[in-house]
């Protein structure tokens, strides 16, 4: 009884002793590891982000290419039972007539004609990262069968294939706008964190001032400034300008409060009398002690991103076709009508809160696990 | 108070000058000036353009003189209620806007009360109850509330009101009640058009609340002075509502601040997508058309309207909180 008690102190013991060696780093790994939701939202990211850069691979289709006879098809369902038994995954024949009365298309399924889903088809040419031609496709039915996962738009355009391509563009656009308002917060909050007195006061006012307006008129009125006759590229980049120009704020404001509370630290000033230049102070000494910080907060600013891109390309004044993005899609879906007949033109818009979702998850997690006081 | 108050306003009116600037950036940002568009417009529609009537264009916004001229008869002519002509429109922009302000204002208003009235009792019963059902229920709602666009969520209201009622629930009035005047009936058949913007644009804005109120009360809570007053055998209710919620609205009331940014923009897109009379569908219109006039009109005054909002809570949180209108703020 008493040598299980003592087991158990060594053991409380031993692990207090790795809590205390472990590094800041491996404790936030561990904190955040803990972190269910956290966790799930974090494999839920990698996967979409997989998806994205294997678009080609996954997709059924070409991008742009269309089915001149199935527009507004629903989506396959891909079954397993047939009339006599199980059998490998098969899609029934899919047949166009047009109503009697009203003219419009109806899609009815051909249970006669069965087309069995293929696995690693080879389909058009693409290039695997940009680089490697590849013409290997992860699914596929036999010719006269159609496969459309999630459905086809007005153009009779495969949508799987789309939101997957659109998940590029979607799911970058978040990146690369935190990355610009990453610079454009780390350079104004550290100025004026650093140098405090009026450049402090300047940035302070901006950031307060940005902060009161209201952001999606203000990106509007941005996003119209851009010429309709420039190049997709162009446009998308200018999109993330617009985006991170009025995003920087909340992380200067991290930013300029961490140094504030640090720069008056004994180990600071330790660096400074060892004869350390400022540079070196903010990179070896500051830097450290607010990275994690920063990271969550980027975590947390990249869905604002998201949401930003879809809303703008929504209402027709973001992204333009023919780039695909998750908003541009949703442009389909502006009516009751529409939406009502055809529901899957919604799925982008799932994609969407999925996304954002899981990056306020992972937010969260990252936030309690850089956070000293949490256990 | 009174030197608070002076000071809170002159910081209004710099913030107001500030905004006139970016303004007038939005107004010069598209290529050609606003003579150069305004001739295409006419030249379509084929009204002749005399000598006279360009050179009175030109002297009105002074578009022969340099920017920093245009840019002090522009904001002279605003102040004196004349912000330009609109030639989308053709017509007055004062004019254009005063028609849809008022619907705007008021369901900016409506929403934020009721944010408020929904957000504030579930987020009380949160951190009252943590880890209840309610409350994982309330931070379910909450991030889903925080991650669906705005657009989004409309689109799906009006979908699922459309199959499963079948309302077709756009805009704020039926089409007989559209142009007649204001009556009964009217007011009637605009509440029944109000509770999906309503529930669109207050959505992200209840979700927001109730996560903050949640994370400064359970802070509160957990303070000695809360233990002391239990100790001492108070009733829990009496507790919370002296001390605790007192101080976790204190927050609250300075949400104000960003919420309204919020839902003057949430408000922007959900009126474009249930096409509802206020000032955001015609943003959209006047940016597509390059009728830079009413648009940035349309930006200064959503942009005027968040400032006087920061006024008002700051003032409201003034009066609330003796540190902040004695200077003696808190570090945060």
């Amino acid at each position: 009884m008493s040598t299980h008690r003592e087991d158990t102190a060594a053991g409380a013991q031993q692990l207090d002793e790795r809590y205390f060696v472990a590094s800041s780093w491996t404790l936030m790994r561990r904190k955040f590891l803990r972190h269910r939701l956290a966790l799930v939202g974090g494999v839920v990211l990698t996967v979409i982000y997989l998806l994205a850069i294997f678009a080609d691979f996954l997709a059924v289709s070409g991008r742009d290419q269309r089915y001149p006879e199935h527009l507004y098809a629903p989506p396959t369902r891909v079954r397993v039972v047939h009339e006599d038994g199980l059998r490998a995954p098969f899609v029934y024949g899919l047949q166009v007539t047009r109503d009697p009365v009203t003219r419009a298309k109806v899609f009815t399924i051909d249970r006669g004609q069965t087309f069995p889903v293929r696995l690693l088809v080879p389909g058009y040419e693409y290039r695997l990262f940009g680089l490697f031609p590849a013409r290997l496709h992860l699914l596929g039915v036999d010719a006269p069968g159609v496969l459309f996962p999630f459905g086809t738009d007005s153009l009779g355009r495969d949508m799987l294939t789309r939101v997957l391509h659109g998940a590029r563009i979607s799911l970058s656009i978040g990146l690369v706008g935190v990355a610009l308002s990453f610079l454009l917060g780390c350079l104004l909050g550290g100025l004026s964190g650093f140098f405090g007195g009026p450049v402090d006061m300047l940035v302070q006012r901006s950031i307060e001032f940005l902060q009161a307006l209201p952001t999606i008129p203000l990106w509007m009125a941005l996003a119209a400034a851009v010429p309709i006759e420039w190049p997709a590229l162009r446009v998308y980049f200018m999109i993330t300008v617009i985006l991170s120009v009025i995003g920087w704020t909340g992380l200067a404001r991290v930013v300029r409060g961490k140094l504030l509370q640090l720069r008056t630290e004994d180990y600071v000033t330790a660096a400074a009398i060892g004869g350390s230049t400022p540079m070196a102070i903010i990179l070896r000494h500051l830097l450290p002690g607010f990275l994690s910080y920063l990271i969550v907060h980027l975590t947390l600013a990249i869905p604002y991103m998201i949401l930003g891109e879809t809303a703008l390309s929504f209402i027709g004044i973001g992204l333009r076709p023919p780039v695909v993005s998750w908003g541009v899609m949703l442009q389909q879906a502006q009516n009751v009508r529409t939406i009502s007949l055809h529901p899957w033109l919604l799925i982008p818009g799932l994609f969407v809160v999925m996304v954002v979702l899981c990056f306020n998850f992972v937010g969260d997690g990252l936030r309690d696990a850089a956070d000293p006081y949490r256990r | 108070m009174a030197r608070y108050l002076l000071r809170r306003v002159a910081y209004m009116v710099m913030l107001l000058i500030l905004l006139s600037f970016v303004v007038f950036v939005i107004i010069q940002l598209p290529p050609g000036d606003y003579l150069t568009t305004y001739i295409a417009t006419l030249e379509a529609r084929r009204i002749p353009i005399t000598e006279s009537l360009l050179e009175g264009l030109r002297e009105q916004y002074g578009l022969d003189q340099p920017l920093h001229v245009q840019y002090l008869k522009w904001a002279g002519n605003f102040l004196r209620g004349d912000m330009g002509d609109s030639f989308s429109q053709n017509r007055d922009v004062v004019k254009v806007i005063s028609e849809r302000l008022a619907l705007s204002v008021t369901l900016s208003i409506s929403t934020l009360i009721l944010v408020y009235l929904i957000a504030v009792p579930i987020g009380i019963y949160s951190a009252t109850h943590p880890h209840s059902f309610g409350d994982y229920a309330a931070t379910v709602f909450g991030f889903l509330g925080l991650a669906t666009p705005n657009f989004l969520l409309a689109l799906i209201l009006m979908y699922l009101a459309f199959t499963y009622f079948g309302w077709s629930p756009g805009g704020l009035f039926s089409r007989e009640y559209m142009s007649a005047a204001w009556s009964f009936a009217k007011v009637i058949d605009l509440l029944k058009h109000l509770p999906i913007p309503l529930i669109v644009i207050g959505t992200a804005g209840t979700a927001e609340i109730i996560r903050i109120l949640r994370a400064s009360l359970l802070d509160e809570l957990s303070k000695q002075y809360v233990i002391t007053a239990r100790s001492k055998g108070m009733q829990e209710g009496a507790i919370l509502f002296k001390y605790p919620v007192r101080v976790a609205l204190n927050p609250i009331i300075s949400t104000v601040g960003y919420l309204l940014p919020a839902i003057i923009s949430g408000e922007t897109l959900t009126a474009i997508v249930l096409s509802l009379p206020t000032i955001g569908p015609l943003l959209l219109v006047a940016l597509r058309a390059q009728d830079m006039y009413l648009a940035g009109a349309i930006v200064m005054l959503l942009g005027a309207l968040i400032l006087v909002g920061n006024l008002i809570s700051d003032l409201l949180l003034a009066t609330v909180d003796p540190r902040i209108r004695f200077g003696v703020r808190a570090q945060a």
